[in-house]
């Protein structure tokens, strides 16, 4: 690897993984009972992408999963898609989970050797809960024009569903690790 | 997918290219955002709905762009209106609205193919900062390839897991599905490796032709200049 270019496998790695975040609006929201809040499984997409492929090639997924959203195709959970979803109020953290994957990827890199469940749901804590929470509630209060701390207050209830994915994600990543280590083959040299 | 099977060549705003298309929403987009009265953003909204007419869309498509948001907006029409003021609320709402149903027109009347060219196209000057177009064309295809595929398989894997009892099981679920993505990505990696005319670090022929053109260094990779000047 030359640091900027990518190789054919590199960008079929994209590829997939941006297939994959498609593939993840498919399965069925789950409810949580006690909030009532509908959790898709989407936003595991940023999570297994950085965690898997690292940063460069996890956040270029996503970024190109964002692109066949903006070039019009249904992806997103529930069917949507199209340049609208970017101004609507959630249009922050669909951007978000390129920033999200990117710094999940960073961390596992810097982590890899001594990864672990805990220190992979940590990871993906730092970047799909607090990086991308971060960006999501400045867009929403920015668009509706509401108080960041009310909007904060408003999205919290998305924390719960994001913790059990950061859980889901931390258990694929380490034994996927097991079985097709991806990261080390490039990050450590 | 989502649009109706009209012929893209029918009216003038299908056919105008998917560049200016872009352009047009940037600027209208980012000029919404510093309306404040909500009487001109009502406007704004009046000519979008116009657009939709002349773009031969009815206004039942203009709603259906709209659904998907509509009990978040109203919740929100209703709480601004209380903590601010019904003119502000609906200034917010309407806001919202004029600039999800102006970027669902581009999108509406634009092949995808077209916007995939156009963002290719606007890639072009990156390339001096190491991208390039035609590989973030390669993995727009092979994305649009891949998701059918991933998709067919995502189901199939929730069948079988609903048959062993594991159909709530989120680990049970994406876990194989992670394993497959990886397993198919070798495969087609050394696929494309095999039918491709050009190596990996090199750039297709089009932009080798310019490269050459300008006497650029690329021909100083050590163990690589021989192989090629054999090849060709």
């Amino acid at each position: 690897m030359q640091g900027q270019q990518s190789s054919t496998r590199d960008i079929v790695y994209i590829a997939l993984f941006a297939g994959l975040t498609a593939a993840l609006s498919l399965f069925p929201p789950i409810t949580i009972p006690a909030i009532g809040v509908p959790i898709s499984a989407q936003s595991l997409g940023p999570m297994l992408a950085g965690s898997i492929l690292g940063a460069r090639r996890g956040g270029l997924a996503l970024l190109l999963f964002v692109g066949l959203v903006a070039v019009g195709l249904p992806l997103l959970s529930g069917g949507r898609g199209g340049l609208g979803v970017f101004f609507g109020p959630s249009g922050g953290y669909i951007i978000g989970w390129v920033v999200a994957a990117y710094v999940i990827g960073l961390l596992h890199e810097w982590g890899w050797r001594r990864l672990n469940v805990v220190s992979s749901f940590i990871y993906c804590v730092i970047g799909a809960i607090i990086v991308l929470y971060a960006i999501g509630i400045t867009w929403t209060s920015f668009v509706v024009d509401l108080s960041l701390l009310k909007t904060a207050m408003a999205s919290s209830l998305f924390v719960i569903g994001d913790v059990i994915k950061a859980g889901v994600a931390a258990a694929i990543a380490v034994s996927v690790k097991r079985s097709y280590p991806i990261i080390q083959k490039t990050a450590v040299a | 997918m989502t649009r109706p099977r009209d012929p893209f060549a029918s009216t003038l705003i299908h056919r105008l290219p998917a560049g200016l298309k872009l352009g047009v929403l940037a600027v209208a987009g980012t000029g919404v955002l510093y309306l404040d009265d909500w009487r001109l953003i009502a406007l704004a909204m009046v000519v979008t709905l116009a657009l939709y007419r002349f773009a031969g869309l009815s206004m039942r498509q203009a709603y259906l762009q709209l659904k998907p948001m509509q009990w978040i907006l109203a919740l929100l029409f209703v709480a601004q209106g209380f903590m601010l003021s019904w003119g502000m609320a609906a200034a917010i709402v309407l806001r919202v609205a004029a600039l999800v149903l102006l970027a669902m027109l581009v999108t509406l009347t634009t092949r995808t193919d077209a916007l995939i060219a156009a963002v290719e196209r606007a890639l072009g000057p990156l390339r001096r900062f190491g991208v390039n177009p035609a590989k973030v064309g390669l993995a727009f295809s092979l994305a649009l390839r891949f998701i059918p595929v991933i998709g067919a398989q995502a189901q199939e894997i929730r069948d079988a897991q609903r048959a062993r009892g594991l159909g709530a099981n989120p680990i049970a679920l994406a876990l194989p599905l992670v394993l497959r993505t990886l397993r198919m990505a070798s495969d087609v990696a050394d696929a494309i490796e095999a039918r491709s005319p050009y190596d990996d670090d090199e750039l297709p022929p089009r932009f080798v032709e310019k490269a050459k053109s300008t006497q650029s260094r690329t021909t100083c990779k050590d163990n690589k200049a021989p192989l090629e000047t054999s090849s060709t």
